[in-house]
């Protein structure tokens, strides 16, 4: 569910500037995700390609950038970067992490003919 | 011949959402109206804690919206208590997003200096994502769901400047650990604010409704320093 209202807004975004560009193919699609922004990709890819269906972007490639993850370690008070939301400190081993990072949903380009 | 090109946007995917919510935020700011988002897990007692805390906070001008996938019952238990509240039924969708909210105040003519209650879809991922353009997300947590729940559903309580540890009457009866929920809790948010409730037998409903006020108090202050 949580990856079709995602493609919903992706597919609002590239019929507004398809409309502002006068495009009307679009051929690739490039995101940004943070590892925090709970986003499945296997389950973002089959609702990307329903949703885009009988938009400018129909059979347009989905390319997925994954940004890191970093959070802040209440223990040891540094900065830090995690692989997954309840990864301990990586320097010192603490428990307590505060994302800072890593909850990005970006469209980066998009390719167009 | 081919004419590839690139069109660099930069833009969030829910940016649109961003916007209606910023456009609430707004109206709430300028009229001094606290703005709660209640998120949970379905049966956490939401509505329950509601209607015990519009009881308790007397004739403070409130006002309550209601997400669900169906029905009118919740919006029907809180208009019992002699609140206003407007049922927003969001279909197959699993979360409120800000234009549904922002439709939903226009609905309710909030008097400045109000307190606003929106109670969303329950569900402990989605509506995490959604910025409603409120001032900040209570989590209630029933001690029925077991302690691990903040540690699988992370993104929610990370979220949340509050969480209600709510049905405490039931903990002795389901051999759970309050102070694992806590511990928990400060896992995945160490800055989370906490409160132990039992809505039923009224323990712990004090601190709440001074928490409620306390944060009315100062949202009022800075509409009326604007």
């Amino acid at each position: 569910m949580h990856e079709m209202s995602i493609c919903e807004g992706i597919r609002g975004v590239i019929e507004d500037q398809a409309r502002a560009h006068n495009v009307t193919r679009v051929t690739r699609v490039r995101l940004e995700i943070g590892r925090f922004a709970g986003v499945e990709l296997d389950a973002l890819d089959f609702a990307f390609e329903v949703v885009m269906r009988g938009s400018v972007a129909e059979g347009a490639a989905l390319a997925v950038i994954q940004l890191p993850g970093r959070a802040l370690c209440y223990d040891c008070m540094k900065p830090v970067e995690i692989n997954h939301r309840l990864d301990p400190c990586p320097d010192c081993g603490g428990g307590k992490l505060m994302p800072q990072e890593g909850d990005e949903m970006r469209i980066k380009d998009l390719e167009v003919a | 011949m081919s004419q590839e090109r690139l069109i660099e946007i930069e833009t969030d995917i829910l940016s649109k959402n961003d916007r209606y919510a910023e456009a609430n935020r707004a109206v709430l700011r300028d009229r001094g109206i606290l703005a709660l988002n209640l998120v949970s897990s379905p049966g956490s007692g939401k509505t329950t804690l509601l209607c015990r805390t519009i009881e308790a906070l007397g004739d403070l001008p409130l006002a309550v919206i209601e997400g669900d996938q169906q029905t009118e019952n919740d919006a029907d238990r809180i208009r019992a208590t002699g609140a206003r509240a407007v049922q927003v039924n969001t279909g197959k969708g699993c979360h409120l997003d800000g234009h549904m909210v922002g439709h939903a105040m226009a609905h309710l003519a909030l008097e400045p200096g109000a307190l606003l209650f929106i109670e969303n879809v329950g569900n402990l991922v989605c509506p995490a994502a959604f910025d409603l353009g409120e001032d900040g997300k209570v989590a209630i947590l029933s001690v029925t769901e077991g302690e691990d729940k903040p540690l699988k559903y992370p993104d929610m309580f990370t979220a949340a400047r509050l969480a209600i540890l709510n049905k405490t009457d039931l903990a002795p009866h389901c051999d759970v650990d309050l102070d694992l929920y806590e511990t928990n809790l400060r896992r995945v948010n160490p800055g989370i604010e906490i409160l132990r409730v039992s809505a039923r037998t009224g323990a712990g409903m004090d601190a709440w409704i001074a928490w409620l006020r306390s944060e009315l108090a100062a949202k009022r202050f800075a509409g009326a320093a604007q």
